[in-house]
């Protein structure tokens, strides 16, 4: 069914009784062409753009819980492409422009919303470094803006401007950046998918994969044997369990991420502003929430819960750039695991196992990149070639030295 | 989360910093004839188990000791706490007696 005002107009008028369900829920059939594991952002946008874009074929998506409950239903919802380095930013600036006409794609509302990210300057060297990163952007076909104090002050009176420790001095806008509708990002894929065909299997947990002689034949699940002709596995946070049924060890560690909702506000935020002095980042919900984060919690965990000492942490930091903050309420809090990968930047690959192919690592920063990974893991599933603006995403970049350290921390992920 | 520290006792986990698994005790042996898939192995793969992970925490704000935690990463119990220095030496004596 095709939305639409009339549509919605009609149904108005006769009880909503017409509206049907948004995708089918089919029973396992015994072998596909593709199989994608992780019916998450990444694998139901895998799973649309592998029927839109590369042709028919028999193609289902394995999820063990619910379409949306792992991480695609948790973040804090950006979307950016503020990247610095080659490897990333044509990927999230390809990623960026498939938010911007998402909605016309997918006939779905899934509330892109371009309202703004503001990143804050504290120092003479972040001005630098920001003016060098907005330089990057631009030459990728991004946009960035150099803000002075007053620039700031304008958009945000209410910010903290005279922290001793951390004096505000100005910002990088990127106006195209900004958040969408999470949960609807996972239901209009879905929708879109199961539209063009894909079977969507929910409950259904892959428990093993049957490998001989290199080559992957399918997958063992909480519903019987699957057999399949190419694997997409696209897991999010269980990448190092599901990939180590495969045999392999991945340059990966889960750790959880924590993020907040206050009390519903009147509009004071209009767009995105991030402190990265403080560790800390606030947006405002359509529902007039607060929505904030900071720091992942900083050792393996696969509890999808936080702890309370970074908790204080990310509200402390919030309270030193925001005071007033200090008078909503905290409505709730929660934590996802992310696979941190060692040098901060994700993976999509084949690997040795013939037919198998691997999508993650996108540690907190992976919800921007759903349609990009989504069509560049199509992309790879369908050629086995990578895609040109995910060249960079290789397995063996540990090994041969190309690592995309994006923070310019390191490798480990501790440190990112 | 509270560590045992086996010399100070309880201690809050705040004190501390991650560095991550335990088997980083075991450098390779730089002379090794893989030595190069051993390392890359060494530094960037992880076993990431769900359950039961030994993991390596410094106690930077206390007597800046290196422990070895065993923690459970579904619940955070932590049911093992030893000092990393004794687990290293277990580790070699061990490998003489090999
Ligand atoms: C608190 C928080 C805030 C964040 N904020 C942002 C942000 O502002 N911007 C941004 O870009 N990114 C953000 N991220 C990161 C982003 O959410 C993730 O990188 C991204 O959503 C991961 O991809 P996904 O949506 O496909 O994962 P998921 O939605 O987690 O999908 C993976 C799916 O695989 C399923 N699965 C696992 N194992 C199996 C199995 N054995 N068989 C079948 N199915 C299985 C899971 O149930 C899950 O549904 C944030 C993350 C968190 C936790």
């Amino acid at each position: 069914m095709r939305y639409s005002g009339f549509r919605l107009f009609k149904e108005a008028l006769t009880g909503h009784k017409g509206w049907a369900g948004q995708w089918r829920d089919p029973e396992p059939q015994d072998a596909y062409d593709y199989l994608i594991i992780g019916g998450g952002g990444h694998g139901l946008a895998t799973a649309y753009y592998l029927a839109k874009e590369f042709g028919g074929a028999r193609i289902a998506v394995l999820e063990k819980g619910w379409i949306g409950g792992g991480n695609v239903g948790r973040n804090t919802t950006i979307i950016r492409s503020n990247y610095l380095l080659d490897g990333n930013e044509p990927f999230y600036e390809f990623s960026l422009k498939l938010w911007e006409n998402l909605e016309q794609d997918l006939n779905y509302n899934a509330m892109v919303s371009q309202r703004g990210i503001l990143n804050l300057i504290h120092t003479d060297a972040q001005r630098d470094a920001a003016r060098r990163r907005g330089n990057a952007m631009i030459l990728n076909g991004s946009d960035a803006e150099l803000l002075d104090v007053a620039g700031v002050r304008a958009m945000y009176p209410f910010l903290n401007f005279d922290n001793a420790r951390f004096p505000i001095k100005g910002g990088l806008l990127h106006r195209r950046g900004g958040t969408v509708r999470h949960d609807a990002v996972a239901w209009g894929y879905a929708r879109g998918a199961d539209r063009r065909g894909v079977d969507i299997i929910q409950n259904c947990e892959v428990t093993g994969f049957r490998i001989e002689g290199g080559k992957v034949l399918g997958v063992e699940t909480s519903r019987g044997y699957i057999g399949a002709v190419k694997v997409g596995v696209s897991v999010a946070g269980s990448s190092g369990r599901v990939m180590a049924k495969a045999g392999m060890r991945l340059p990966i560690e889960s750790h959880v991420l924590q993020a907040f909702v206050s009390e519903g506000l009147k509009p004071i935020i209009p767009g995105v502003i991030t402190y990265g002095a403080g560790h800390f980042y606030c947006s405002q919900s359509d529902k007039g929430g607060l929505v904030f984060g900071g720091d992942i919690d900083g050792y393996n965990s696969y509890a999808q819960r936080g702890n309370l000492p970074v908790v204080e942490d990310v509200v402390e930091s919030g309270m030193s750039l925001i005071p007033a903050l200090g008078r909503a309420r905290l409505l709730r809090s929660w934590g996802g695991i992310m696979d941190m990968s060692m040098d901060g930047s994700p993976l999509i690959d084949k690997t040795h196992i013939d037919g198998l192919y691997f999508n993650g690592g996108w540690c907190y920063g992976g919800f921007k990149a759903t349609p990009a990974a989504g069509y560049c893991f199509a992309h790879l599933l369908k050629t086995d070639r990578p895609h040109e603006t995910a060249k960079a995403y290789r397995l063996d970049r540990f090994m041969t030295g190309h690592m995309i350290d994006e923070k310019g921390q390191g490798a480990q992920p501790n440190l990112h | 989360m509270i560590i045992n520290h086996p010399l100070l006792g309880p201690r809050d986990a705040q004190e501390f910093t991650y560095l991550g698994d335990a088997n980083l005790i075991n450098r390779p042996d730089w002379q090794s004839e893989n030595a190069l898939q051993e390392f890359h192995d060494y530094l960037h793969l992880r076993d990431n188990p769900v359950g039961l992970h030994r993991e390596l925490w410094f106690h930077e704000q206390g007597d800046r000791s290196w422990l070895v935690v065993t923690r459970d990463t579904t619940t955070h119990e932590i049911t093992d706490v030893k000092l990393a220095r004794d687990v290293a030496r277990a580790n070699r004596a061990s490998e003489v007696i090999r």
